[in-house]
């Protein structure tokens, strides 16, 4: 993980996360850029979750290109707050968005157009003068659109189930914009869960994600989503959102939470040491629900 | 016979599901329409279909408490899991019945504040955002927002439109280029709201134990009642029972 953000995230860089929404956070790749101390990101997604918050509180950031930042099952997120309203620790702009507009700005950087027309938005305050958005009208029927620009990520970090080292990677569950993001940036790092036999990942072709040879790097990071979910492997902490709302009041707080979750360890096997064996392994899937084979002969 | 008790949030619940009519295409958010979402498929409504933005389409809710749309138990047995791009598509393609928004402030002509409150800070309180509460509210076909009845949040006008409702009157949403759609009910800890064909919104039923004089002193604009007003019917005793038996632990109800 540290060579992966090391060479492929750059202070200054727009970095694509949160992708699939809720579930697959890739959160130990986060962690690793406040390690290796970026500066001056740019952070894009839809709903980030306490990613962003995190982000921002440790002085990465400062630009955002999101639709929702925040805390999704306990409220809103205090680090975000201090610095669009306080400029702590530093300054912070904001690009507002919804979720599909985020969506179709991606798509327009996956498809190499400049702008996608949507009729969302129309009249919201997101879309007035001065914001990204530019208005327009069809010149297919004269109906009035907005026109959603390119969004295109210098890099984009996916947490997926499995992968294997050329850069093929299998994730299932809901994707949101997963894909779009993939496409449109001009580099990817896939975060695996398990790290499979390429043959695995061709058994399956229509489970790939992102076409392999656009991934730029590759890294084992088994429980790298935690406290999002990972389907068919473990479920969503839910009580370490909590914990850490309530751990982030205040600045101080948040230093102490970071202090503590990211900068006190030296990587992912040592934060789940820290959450301890216990709450990991209650969080494990027992279950089993295997989709059906489907067969892919040509013969 | 002794009244069953109830949270005001299992009411809100109770009415956010008697929106749903059987077979429609509902954008359910967070927090409690994925209750109101659940509870009216296993009521009256079991053909409903739920559409979540993350990309999830399920005919029959979770099993599970949910605390995210993405958690697992949402996506084990769902009829479809695909990108946002899928399902937003179909809100903008006007499939989507009905769509549920929560809100920090909502004004009278049902416009939502999700961005930017006025507040303690220099000039501003910072919110969350939209999400896709925008898009819902500028495509789905009609939508209901729920949200706790006081004077800060039921506002004269809101400091933000994040999500569009009928602007400032009737026939705003049309001169935006808006395709449909519109508010059709607030369902606050108080009252069900609904809008007059100005744009605007009136109390059209009270909930139990609470008054005129209560959501007057509660509300940021002299609302209207309602005329033929009645008292918002109260949770069944099978209503609550779902509702628990889905969050036995009170997490979104208490």
């Amino acid at each position: 993980m540290r060579e992966a953000i090391s060479r492929f995230v750059g202070d200054g860089d727009s970095v694509a996360m949160g992708l699939a929404l809720e579930a697959l956070i890739p959160f130990a790749a986060g962690h690793e850029i406040i390690r290796a101390r970026r500066r001056d990101l740019t952070l894009v997604g839809p709903i980030s979750d306490i990613l962003f918050d995190q982000l921002i509180g440790a002085g990465c950031v400062s630009r955002v290109i999101a639709a929702w930042i925040g805390n999704v099952s306990a409220g809103l997120g205090y680090n975000y707050r201090r610095a669009a309203e306080n400029g702590l620790p530093h300054a912070l702009e904001i690009v507002d968005h919804s979720n599909f507009t985020i969506s179709l700005g991606l798509t327009a950087g996956a498809l190499g157009v400049p702008y996608m027309p949507t009729r969302t938005l129309l009249g919201s305050d997101i879309a007035r003068e001065g914001s990204t958005f530019a208005g327009g009208t069809s010149p297919f029927g004269g109906e009035q659109l907005l026109y959603v620009p390119a969004i295109v990520p210098d890099v984009t970090v996916l947490h997926v189930q499995r992968a294997s080292d050329d850069g093929g990677a299998h994730a299932w569950g809901n994707l949101g914009v997963s894909a779009e993001a993939a496409l449109a940036a001009k580099r990817v790092i896939v975060v695996a869960e398990e790290i499979v036999e390429r043959s695995v990942i061709t058994s399956d072709p229509n489970r790939v994600l992102v076409p392999p040879f656009r991934v730029s790097a590759v890294v084992h990071e088994p429980g790298g989503a935690h406290p999002s979910s990972v389907q068919g492997s473990h479920g969503r902490d839910h009580a370490f959102y909590g914990e850490y709302h309530a751990a982030t009041k205040t600045a101080a707080g948040s230093d102490e939470w970071l202090a503590r979750w990211v900068r006190g360890v030296e990587g992912r096997a040592e934060y789940l040491d820290l959450l301890g064996s216990q709450r990991w392994r209650s969080l494990a899937v027992r279950g089993s629900a295997l989709a059906a084979p489907v067969n892919y002969s040509a013969t | 016979m002794k009244a069953a008790t109830y949270s005001a949030a299992e009411l809100m619940v109770v009415a956010g599901s008697r929106e749903i009519a059987d077979r429609d295409v509902v954008f359910v958010g967070m927090r409690l329409p994925l209750l109101a979402f659940a509870l009216a498929n296993r009521m009256h409504a079991p053909s409903a279909v739920g559409l979540f933005e993350n990309g999830v389409i399920r005919d029959r809710p979770s099993e599970s408490l949910l605390y995210t749309m993405g958690d697992p138990p949402n996506i084990e047995g769902a009829s479809m899991c695909c990108s946002m791009a899928t399902v937003m598509g179909l809100l903008q393609k006007g499939e989507v019945d009905l769509g549920f928004i929560g809100g920090a402030e909502v004004d009278r002509f049902g416009n939502i504040n999700t961005s930017y409150a006025r507040g303690a800070a220099p000039d501003f309180v910072k919110l969350p955002g939209s999400g896709g509460a925008a898009d819902i509210a500028s495509l789905a076909k009609r939508f209901v927002v729920i949200i706790d009845h006081n004077s800060r949040r039921l506002v004269e006008r809101v400091a933000y439109v994040t999500s569009p409702g009928n602007g400032d009157g009737s026939g705003w949403r049309e001169r935006q280029g808006l395709p449909r759609g519109g508010p059709s009910a607030i369902i606050t800890t108080m009252a069900v709201m609904r809008f007059d064909s100005d744009g605007e919104a009136f109390v059209a039923t009270v909930h139990p134990g609470a008054s005129d004089d209560d959501i007057r002193a509660n509300t940021g604009w002299p609302v209207r009642f309602a005329p033929d007003r009645v008292t918002t019917p109260a949770p069944t005793e099978e209503e609550l029972r779902v509702i628990r038996e889905i969050d036995p632990t009170a997490f979104w109800t208490s």
